[in-house]
């Protein structure tokens, strides 16, 4: 086992050491310190853009190969040409395709802010990763910044108008319209988000991203499951899955702010979803499931990625699962249960989590023990829970009541 | 002087601010205007991040961005004057925003030129901002007495909004 430990090590440090390798090639070149680390610090920024397009790329093929399967079919596979085992590369020969093709510009378009959307929205899901924790230590997060969690919202609040942008400069009532409705979406599930975000932040005590999954001595989804429920469903809504899939409904919307987009910007927005849906696992692994945390991460610090990785795996299969099962729903559905469910219990959890946690740092002088905190705060949510059951059924009574009456009154009527 | 990566990044973010802040009021097409005033308000967080003010540059992304430019967009998507491409530069009340623009430089001038601070030497930043903003946005002899008169303002603007879309 000695050389397995030997390995660990190597790799735990192999960032670090591969960065402080080329300073020194670097400053051997006579390269001053500063004009070195920052080579060194724009290779880092470098390969941390590259890594979601690589995972992606193989997401896509996990997507439809697990898709095929739900489906009963095959999904790709490397009968006819040749794409790999079990169809491995079809991607990159999709990819391929998508770059040569033609480049259509219907008319009528305006040229700038058309082809500027594209570049726009990728930009904007990759700026996410950069401070999404892959490991401990400083060496596997592009740059653990103090606002950590609000840096990722802001960025992806900020990248809305790009929509807007894409689906007003297309000249096509459908993307117009499609436009207005992935705003209004997005827009409307970002406050159930941000209210279960800020839930958390409070009951960690920092925003720095490995602040959060340090104070996750029992993991958050445990302690608090109702703000990962609700932090779940808003992420279904921001990243576009199947029940609230309603930006690119083709019966009403053709394909939504995209319409007129094809070959690689149709492939820019495609990419930017998929970045997106495992930025947001990757931000749910990091909030509710721990992180990079597990078994024996402090002897091999290489292994938390790995944990970080099966977590963000079983995320995103939940989301497959559940995108590939669950018919979509109606416009109007999708607003109410926002506004009239998922946020007035996003403000209630936000509360209750809040005065709760305040509570047992109040009533522990020296420090509340773990489970003890986790017990008490899974005990609220468990309450809160009951009394949404209990004032969403006594409405519901009410109602019928309220129906029964209405047709007791007509039925009067008509006999008189 | 020796020219630094941030002096660079200054000079770059207050381009974007002053050169899209002038095509916000020229340009003849609404539409463009509003894609304009999005890059002067991401200058601005540019420009934030360079003062150590990290929360202030995701505030800005996140509210001015986020809220108030998408805001804006649905806003004048909805005017019927939209459609009707290009736009005069000035409509007829243009005399009163100069006016109001000019007395309102003339107070940021006044109150540049009543600070004017010479040898000022920038204090380090302290570790952690945003502690110490929360502290003093709840602390009586702070800032809690704004801050909550500002909540209160949300509230009724909130309410308001309610009573007048409600059906009756």
């Amino acid at each position: 086992m000695d050389w397995l430990t030997r390995l660990l090590a190597f790799l735990s440090n192999a960032i670090v050491n591969i960065g402080d390798w080329l300073q020194g090639v670097l400053m051997g070149w006579g390269l001053p310190e500063a004009s070195a680390l920052l080579v060194v610090r724009a290779v880092g920024a470098l390969v941390v853009g590259f890594f979601p397009l690589i995972v992606v790329i193989f997401l896509i093929w996990a997507y439809r190969k697990i898709a095929a399967r739900i489906q009963g079919r095959l999904g790709p596979n490397s009968s006819g040409t040749w794409a790999g085992p079990w169809g491995i590369f079809q991607t990159f020969a999709d990819a391929i395709k998508m770059i040569v093709k033609e480049d259509i510009r219907p008319q009528g378009i305006d040229p700038i802010p058309y082809n500027l959307a594209p570049m726009l929205v990728v930009f904007a899901s990759v700026m996410l990763w950069a401070v999404i924790p892959f490991g401990p230590g400083r060496s596997l997060i592009g740059t653990d910044l103090s606002i950590g969690i609000f840096y990722i919202l802001a960025f992806s609040s900020a990248a809305l108008f790009v929509f807007l942008m894409a689906g007003w400069s297309s000249n096509n009532k459908y993307a117009t319209v499609g436009a207005f409705r992935a705003v209004a979406q997005l827009v409307g599930y970002e406050i159930p988000q941000l209210l279960a975000v800020l839930t958390v932040v409070a009951v960690a005590g920092t925003m720095k991203m490995q602040g959060i999954v340090d104070a996750q001595n029992v993991i958050f989804l445990a302690a608090m499951p109702l703000t990962a429920f609700i932090f779940y469903m808003a992420s279904l809504a921001e990243i576009n899955a199947r029940p609230f899939e309603l930006l690119e409904a083709e019966s009403e919307l053709v394909c939504g702010y995209f319409t007129e987009y094809s070959g690689m910007k149709f492939g820019m927005f495609y990419l930017a979803e998929f970045m997106n849906s495992v930025a947001v696992a990757a931000i749910f692994t990091t909030l509710f499931l721990g992180g990079w945390r597990g078994p024996w991460v402090d002897q091999a610090p290489i292994l938390g990625t790995l944990w970080f990785f099966i977590k963000m795996g079983l995320v995103i299969l939940t989301w497959m699962f559940i995108q590939l099962t669950l018919p979509r729903l109606r416009i109007d559905q999708m607003l109410n249960f926002n506004w009239k469910f998922l946020t007035p219990l996003a403000i209630a959890n936000l509360c209750v989590t809040v005065l709760v946690n305040k509570g047992i740092t109040e009533a522990f002088p020296g420090g509340a023990p773990v489970w003890t905190r986790a017990g008490i705060l899974l005990l609220s949510n468990v309450l809160l829970v009951l009394a949404v059951w209990g004032v969403s059924a006594l409405g519901r009574r009410q109602e019928t009541r309220r129906a029964w009456r209405a047709a007791q009154a007509t039925e009067l009527e008509v006999t008189a | 002087m020796t020219i630094t990566l941030s002096h660079i990044l200054f000079a770059l973010f207050g381009l974007m601010v002053l050169g899209g802040a002038i095509a916000v009021v020229t340009v003849r097409n609404l539409f463009h205007a509003a894609l304009w005033l999005m890059l002067v308000l991401f200058g601005m967080a540019g420009l934030y991040v360079l003062l150590e003010a990290p929360f202030f540059a995701a505030a800005q992304l996140f509210i001015y961005m986020g809220a108030i430019g998408i805001l804006i967009i649905f806003a004048i998507m909805l005017t019927r004057a939209f459609m009707r491409q290009p736009m005069p530069r000035a409509n007829e009340q243009w005399w009163l925003a100069a006016l109001l623009a000019a007395v309102l430089l003339g107070v940021i001038v006044f109150l540049i030129l009543q600070n004017i601070r010479p040898n000022i030497v920038a204090e380090a930043v302290p570790e952690s901002t945003i502690h110490i903003l929360g502290v003093t946005l709840v602390d009586p002899t702070g800032y809690a007495l704004p801050f909550e008169v500002a909540s209160v303002l949300l509230v009724m603007a909130l309410i308001g909004a309610v009573t007048i879309v409600r059906e009756r």
